[in-house]
This record gives structure tokens, C-alpha cells and sequence, in this order.
């Protein structure tokens, strides 16, 4: 640690791309508000169809929500681990942190084949529409977020715990973290609120 | 469906009308490989035309060094300008010769395609091209680096921008365009009443581009906000680089809304969804909100690196200090914040009612203020100076004139009664020409011609300069003032046919004559390369300071070395260089040199770009065995280069020392 703070050339390096990636993270909200705002427009478009209260299960939400939430915390875990050095440490967290978000996953690619299924699918009205997109581009991201903990987990396994990978887990941690933030959103604005109004 | 799609032999056969998209074709050909060639015979590697595409490949194409990439946007961004003047020409010629029971020379549906190429061209290829290419060459000049803050990402950004040009250039043969207008507006652009690929050609080579500058927003604002040398606070950076720095920030605002809107319409056009459809609960006029949340900002985008370039013109050209330096920065961020809030006075006529349309109106009105303080300082600046008409100055000149005759038909048409009725007119397209062409265009001429020697080490040609300053001015109030007159009496944009007692084909002839003569102005421009070129050697910037400048970028040698200053320089104020010179301080006599880092050159920029124009060609045609693949090599690049931790080289003290003494001696020499 003392060895990485004297290291003027690494750690300006280092402020350069975790700013950078602060930067890329306000675009992505900025990309997940004008989705926001257009679902805020059409929800109540159902034409017809069902609407939020028809079709959610706040239960089964409530159970993807606690599934990402623990996994950022123990993708905080993994990092806590990667700054005291614990290489098996980190890789046993990510692990657990794959697991968790691969389980909130499923259980969303279930609730979207369950809507199909029963005829709700996203040609049904402007609402589907904006819902399947706003919560499938989360989806999306979580999918990268994924594949992006798996290169990583490969990193540290070949080649442990250097500058480079600490600074990588980094972002990936943020990444993480802000999923977990959006989707908090999702589930007050689209599920809570959609449940509650109809 | 077949293995292709719907791409089937029928899209190669086109109308009667596709001799002039394929001359065009042939124009644009011909000009790259004359500008290949030229760029080879020049460097005398004629004789080896393999070892000149070797060159080219490690030189230019896989180069990481921002002015290298600089001039590749500069060089794209201007061969796309002829072919959206090729456009105008179109759309003038039709204008003038559609008139009653003639219909002119191009059939409706290829003159749609016309117009909306151009203003799709003009605005992402050509405008945007120009600006990233000078901001490139300059920003890390300006501030003393030796490069941008991410400069991988540098170059993917410059190659996406590439990939969707090649796109909708291959709309041209393979396929369709929108007709549609620029901006696409549902429902017309929905699949209802558009089912041809030409809106797909436009929604994936703008989506492809435009996720390229929002790359390059990120990166430069990162590079101004962390880059800078030693001692250059916030309120001493040069005003190019402060014009630039609120430019990225719009772009990082305003380009994930043109994402997501993109998007939006792709998947109600490919997977049936109902986002701005006129049925199953769309919601059109959602989107026209959406796209101008992005496209005003964009403007602004476009024109404050334009202002930054006259303020750097206006102060040297003066010799002296730029007034008000404070009062410009607020009057940037007054700009940057309010271009936010002023998107909903593109469509007063939507009904929002008259309160929100009085908030927006006002708002719009408010930017003039400090729009005009920014000119009052440009102006106070030249006053008791002692000014040089060489040619970035006579742009400027030009700029003061046109820009403020079109900012005062902007605060016109702010108030919404008038928007109403010229809402949708000539009128319209005469404000937003004015603005575009005499502040934009005219910038960034300035900024090429202001540059230019710091990047090639020779001037250009004063008196070819100043021709074909005179043949834009001229032609541009040919081209547009009979457009307000014409707005004024009713006529629609887009009119491609009216009747012969309106009245309009006389102001309608003087428009498309000053067309020709804006088009034999950038025959000067190409004529003032080429002779600038030839006689280079009696243009040579030997001192790396042509014009007497103030900043940075005017210390060290020009042609600006690939590690831009062999020692970081110090600075200590506003104008650092010109300080440098008042004390004499210039050159250190007995530099100390240190290692330094830099990029290695890296195809992976390339590589991710011809696979997004895969995955862009695939999504338009619906190939989607072909869309999987190339999303696959996207990751596979990303993946390659993420995890590379060899990226940089070394260029030793020794190595730099003996560097520095070669441009030294070729300095004294000539």
C-alpha cells in the first residue's frame, strides 16, 4: 500500500482513469434517465393491455432486489480483500458475486418469459414497450458486469494482484455499485410505484 | 429468411437518379485516393506503393498521437463537406427548376433522401469531424501535455466516427437513405411508413459515430481536467481549451440521449416495440422531445470550439491580451447551462401551451445575452490593438457578420407567435445556415488556417485564403438571405415542388447561384492546398511561432514533435508564452531532459471499428447470424486490449536530447 502511494507516475495514472470512469458512469445514468423519463411517459400507455399492477410480483422483485444488493456488498468484500493482497480471497468473493448476479438474472429473464409467454411481451403497448427496455438495458449491463467479473477473476487467478489489476477491480466495484444504485430506482419507480397506481 | 436478410440483389438496382449518388461516389473516390497519393508522392515513397500502404498503415492509421488522428478526422470531415455540398447543389438545382408543370430533375423520393443525407452529413460527419480534428490537434498542445488522457480510446473514437461515415456512404449503393429529414421524426421514420432500410442506414451510422464522441467527450474532458501542466489553474487555461472543456461536457449530457433515443426507435422499428408509434399507446412527440434534448445542446457543441478558436484568433491577430477573460468564461458556462434548457422552442407548434412556451421562448431569448458579451469582447479586444487582416482574422471578421445577423433571427424566432408563423419555413433553414456556415464553418477555417503551420511546419497561401474567404461570404448571403425573404413569404423547407405564381424562382436563382459560388470558394480552399503544399519551402515556420501567438502551443517547434514538449512546460499566467517571450525566457540553454512515456501504436482501435460497421450493416439488413459475430469480435478486441498491461514505450532522455538537437539545427538551417 505505502509502495503504491509513492509511486507518483502509477497513482496519477490511476485519479486519470478512475476520473474517466466517474465521467463514463454519469453518461450511463444520464443514458438510464432519458429511459426513466420515457417510461415515466408511457406507463400509463397500456392500450388496453394490463398495466404495473396487473403483471408485477412484488414479492419475487423483492427477492432480485436482495440478490444484487448482497451481491455489492460482497463485491465490496472482494475488494477489501484485493487491498490486503488475499488473492484466494478475492477470487472466492467474486465467485459468490457471479453467483448472485447470475441468480438476479434468471429470475429476471424468468419474469420477462413469463410476460411473453402470457401474451404480454413488449409489442403490447407503449408501457411493455418501455418497460422491457429500461429494465432489460439494466439487465444488459448486469450481463457485461458479469463477463467483466469473469476476465477479471481470470486476471488475478494468471496474474495476481498487481497495479494494474487493483485498479481494475476498481472500476469494476464502481460498475457494480452502480447497478445496485439504478436498480434501486427501477424498483421504486417501475415495480413500487407501478404496483401501488395500476 | 435467407442468410442475408433482406439484403437481395434488387437493392443494388437503383432509379434514374443513381447515376448522381454514384458520381458523388466517384467525387469522394477520387478525392481520397488523390489525397492518398498525394500524401505518398509527397514523402517520395511513390516508387514503393506497398511500402507506402505499410506506411500509411504504421504512420497514420494505427498511430495513438492525437495530432496524427487529428488530421485523419480533419482530412474524413472534408471530403464528407463535398458531399453534402454535392447534396445542396441538388436540393438548390430541384428548388429552381420544380416549378409549375415542371418537376425537375430528381424524382421526389431521391430528393427526400437528398436533403436528409445532407443535413445528416453536414452536422455529424462534417461538423463534428472538424471540431474533433482541431480539438485533437490542439487541446493537448494548448495545455502542455504530451497527450490525451486515454489515447486507445482516441483512436476507437476517431475510427467509429470513420465506421458510421462508411455506413451511410454505402447507403448510397447498397440500399437506401432515409427520407425522412436529418432527424427522423416518428411516425413517419416507424417501419409503418418508412419499411425500406433507409432510417436503419441512418439510425446505425449516427448511433455508430455517436457513441465515438461520446468516447472523445469523455476522454478530452478527463485530458483538460488532469492533463494540464504545472501551474495552469482553471482560470488560466487558454479560452480554446476553456470553449472546449464546456463543449465535452455538453457532449457527455446530451450524446447518451441520442443513444438512448436511437435505440428506442431501432427497437420499435426491429422488434415491434411501441415507444413512438402512432398506435398501441406510442407516444411520437416523446421522442421529438428526446432528440432536440440532445440536438440543442449539439449546437452548442458545435459552436463553442468555434468561439474558442476566434478567441485564440481575435487576441493574437490584435497582439493583444483577450478582454474580459473572466466575463468569457461565465458567459461559456451561462451558455453551456442554458443550451439545456431551451430544446422545446424546435416545436412551439406542438400545443405545450402558452406558459411552456413562454418559459422556453424567454430562455431562448436569454442566451443572447451572453452570446453578446462574448462578441462585445472579441470586439473590445481588437479595439486599440494592433490588428493583422491575415486570413483566420478575416474569418473572424466574416463570423462577427453572419453570426450576429443570424443570432438576431434566432431572438426573433423565439418569441413563439412568430415561431408560428415561420415555424417549418425557408425562414428556419435560413437561421440555422447562418448560424452553422457563419459561425461554425467559418471557426473552424479560421482554427485550420491558425493551426495549420503549427502542425505541418509551412503556412498556407495568404492570397488563395483570402479568395475564397470572399467567395464563402459572398456566396453565403447569396445562398440565405433569399431564403429568409422566401421563408417570409411562405415557403415550406423541403418544398420540392410549387407553383409558378407564387413568385419564389427568381430568389430561388439567386440562392442556388450563391450555392456555386460558395462551391468555387472551396475550389480555392483545394487550390490553396495544393499550392500552400508546392511551395512550401517559402512558407516554412522556422521559429515554431508564425503569428507571434501567446499560448502554449506556440513554444516549441513546428512541426510539432510526436512528444509535443521535450520538458513540461511551467506556467504562470494567462498567455504563457507571450510572458515567456516578455522576459526572455523561451528556451532553457542547457535543458535537463528526463525519460519519457508514450503509446505504442495499436490496429485494435480499427479492428473494433470494421466489426461495429459489421454489427451496423447487419441490424440494417436484419443478418443477424452476422450481428452475433461481430458483437462477439467487439467483445473479443475490448477483451484483448483491456487486459494488455504493455501499451507504452519508453522514449529515453538520450533519445529526446539528440531529437530536440535535430529540430534546433533544422531550425537554423532553413
Amino acid at each position: 500500500m505505502s509502495e503504491l502511494k509513492t509511486n507518483l507516475p502509477a497513482s496519477r495514472d490511476e485519479s486519470k482513469t478512475v476520473f474517466g470512469f466517474w465521467v463514463y458512469l454519469m453518461t450511463d445514468c444520464v443514458l438510464f434517465a432519458s429511459l426513466f423519463a420515457t417510461f415515466a411517459v408511457l406507463r400509463g400507455n397500456t392500450f388496453g393491455g394490463p398495466s404495473g399492477a396487473d403483471l408485477f410480483s412484488l414479492p419475487f422483485v423483492l427477492g432480485e432486489t436482495l440478490l444484487l444488493l448482497t451481491s455489492s456488498f460482497t463485491m465490496g468484500l472482494a475488494v477489501l480483500a484485493t487491498q490486503r493482497g488475499l488473492k484466494t480471497q478475492v477470487l472466492a468473493w467474486l465467485a459468490v458475486t457471479v453467483f448472485l448476479g447470475a441468480a438476479f438474472l434468471t429470475m429476471e429473464l424468468t419474469e420477462f418469459t413469463n410476460l411473453v409467454r402470457e401474451g404480454n411481451s413488449w409489442v403490447r403497448s407503449g408501457f411493455l414497450s418501455s418497460f422491457f427496455t429500461l429494465v432489460g438495458t439494466h439487465g444488459l449491463h448486469i450481463a457485461t458486469g458479469l463477463l467483466w467479473i469473469g476476465v477479471m477473476a481470470a486476471q488475478v487467478y494468471r496474474r495476481g494482484l498487481g497495479h494494474a489489476t487493483l485498479r481494475r477491480l476498481t472500476l469494476l466495484s464502481m460498475f457494480w455499485h452502480f447497478l445496485d444504485l439504478i436498480w434501486i430506482f427501477i424498483f421504486t419507480i417501475v415495480y413500487l410505484m407501478g404496483a401501488v397506481q395500476g | 429468411m435467407s442468410i442475408l436478410g433482406r439484403l437481395t440483389p434488387e437493392a443494388l438496382q437503383h432509379g434514374p437518379l443513381a447515376a448522381i449518388g454514384l458520381v458523388n461516389v466517384a467525387i469522394a473516390g477520387a478525392v481520397a485516393a488523390l489525397v492518398v497519393v498525394g500524401l505518398l508522392s509527397y514523402f517520395h515513397l511513390w516508387s514503393r506503393l506497398v511500402g507506402g500502404a505499410k506506411w500509411l498503415w504504421s504512420e497514420w492509421l494505427t498511430s495513438l498521437d492525437p495530432k496524427k488522428i487529428g488530421v485523419m478526422y480533419i482530412v474524413l470531415a472534408t471530403l464528407m463537406l463535398l458531399r453534402g455540398v454535392a447534396d445542396a447543389g441538388m436540393i438548390r438545382a430541384q428548388q429552381v427548376l420544380s416549378v409549375g408543370s415542371s418537376h425537375g430533375v430528381i424524382p421526389v423520393d431521391t430528393f427526400q433522401q437528398v436533403f436528409s443525407a445532407h443535413g445528416t452529413i453536414m452536422i455529424f460527419f462534417v461538423a463534428m469531424g472538424l471540431m474533433f480534428g482541431l480539438i485533437n490537434l490542439i487541446v493537448p498542445l494548448q495545455i502542455g501535455a504530451r497527450d490525451v488522457a486515454f489515447p486507445f480510446m482516441n483512436s476507437a473514437s476517431f475510427w467509429l466516427y470513420a465506421a458510421g461515415m462508411a455506413l451511410i456512404n454505402l447507403s448510397l449503393v447498397v440500399g437506401e437513405f432515409a427520407a425522412t429529414g436529418w432527424l427522423a421524426y416518428p411516425p413517419l421514420s416507424e417501419l409503418a411508413y418508412s419499411p425500406g432500410v433507409g432510417v436503419d442506414y441512418w439510425i446505425w451510422s449516427i448511433q455508430i459515430a455517436g457513441i465515438g464522441s461520446l468516447l472523445s467527450g469523455i476522454n478530452f474532458l478527463v485530458t483538460i481536467l488532469k492533463m494540464r501542466a504545472p501551474g495552469m489553474t482553471l482560470m488560466k487555461m487558454p479560452m480554446f481549451v476553456w470553449s472546449v472543456l464546456n463543449s465535452m461536457v455538453l457532449v457527455a449530457f446530451a450524446f447518451p440521449i441520442l443513444t438512448a433515443t436511437l435505440a428506442m426507435l431501432a427497437l420499435d422499428r426491429a422488434l415491434g416495440m411501441h415507444f413512438f408509434t402512432s398506435s398501441f399507446g406510442g407516444n411520437p412527440m416523446m421522442y421529438i422531445n428526446l432528440i432536440w434534448a440532445w440536438g440543442h445542446p449539439e449546437v452548442y457543441i458545435l459552436i463553442l470550439p468555434a468561439f474558442g478558436v476566434f478567441s485564440e484568433v481575435v487576441a493574437t491577430f490584435s497582439q493583444k491580451r483577450l478582454f474580459g477573460y473572466k466575463s468569457m468564461v461565465w458567459a461559456l458556462g451561462a451558455i453551456t447551462f442554458l443550451s439545456f434548457t431551451v430544446w422545446l422552442h424546435h416545436f412551439f407548434t406542438m400545443g405545450a401551451g402558452a406558459n411552456v412556451n413562454a418559459f422556453f421562448g424567454i430562455m431562448t431569448a436569454v442566451i443572447a445575452v451572453p452570446t453578446g458579451v462574448k462578441v462585445f469582447n472579441w470586439l473590445f479586444t481588437m479595439y486599440r490593438g494592433r490588428v493583422h487582416f491575415n486570413t483566420p482574422m478575416m474569418w473572424f471578421l466574416g463570423f462577427v457578420m453572419t453570426f450576429t445577423i443570424g443570432g438576431m433571427t434566432g431572438v426573433l424566432m423565439s418569441i413563439p407567435a412568430i415561431d408560428f408563423q415561420v415555424h417549418n419555413t425557408l425562414f428556419l433553414v435560413a437561421h440555422f445556415h447562418n448560424m452553422i456556415i457563419g459561425g461554425v464553418v467559418f471557426g473552424y477555417f479560421a482554427g485550420i488556417t491558425y493551426w495549420f503551420p503549427k502542425i505541418f511546419g509551412f503556412k498556407l497561401n495568404e492570397r488563395l485564403g483570402r479568395y475564397a474567404f470572399w467567395c464563402w461570404v459572398i456566396g453565403f448571403c447569396l445562398a440565405f438571405i433569399p431564403l429568409y425573404i422566401l421563408g417570409l413569404m411562405g415557403a415550406a423547407r423541403r418544398l420540392d415542388h410549387y407553383d409558378a405564381s407564387m413568385g419564389w424562382q427568381g430568389l430561388f436563382i439567386v440562392a442556388g447561384v450563391g450555392v456555386m459560388v460558395i462551391a468555387l470558394g472551396i475550389g480555392f480552399q483545394i487550390l490553396q492546398m495544393i499550392v500552400s503544399v508546392r511551395a512550401r519551402k517559402q512558407n516554412l515556420d522556422t521559429t515554431g511561432d508564425p503569428w507571434n501567438g501567446r499560448t502554449l502551443e506556440w513554444s516549441t517547434v513546428s512541426p510539432a514533435p510526436f512528444y509535443n514538449f521535450a520538458i513540461t512546460p511551467g506556467v504562470h499566467g494567462r498567455d504563457p508564452f507571450w510572458a515567456m517571450k516578455q522576459s526572455g525566457h523561451v528556451r532553457s540553454e542547457a535543458p535537463k531532459y528526463q525519460d519519457i512515456q508514450l503509446p505504442k501504436n495499436s490496429a485494435m482501435g480499427i479492428f473494433i471499428a470494421a466489426f461495429a460497421f459489421a454489427f451496423g450493416f447487419s441490424l440494417i439488413w436484419h443478418i443477424w447470424w452476422l450481428a452475433v459475430v461481430a458483437l462477439l469480435g467487439i467483445i473479443s478486441c475490448l477483451i484483448l486490449r483491456l487486459t494488455n498491461d504493455d501499451t507504452e514505450y519508453t522514449l529515453t532522455a538520450a533519445e529526446l536530447a539528440r531529437l530536440e538537437s535535430k529540430n534546433s539545427r533544422k531550425g537554423i538551417r532553413s
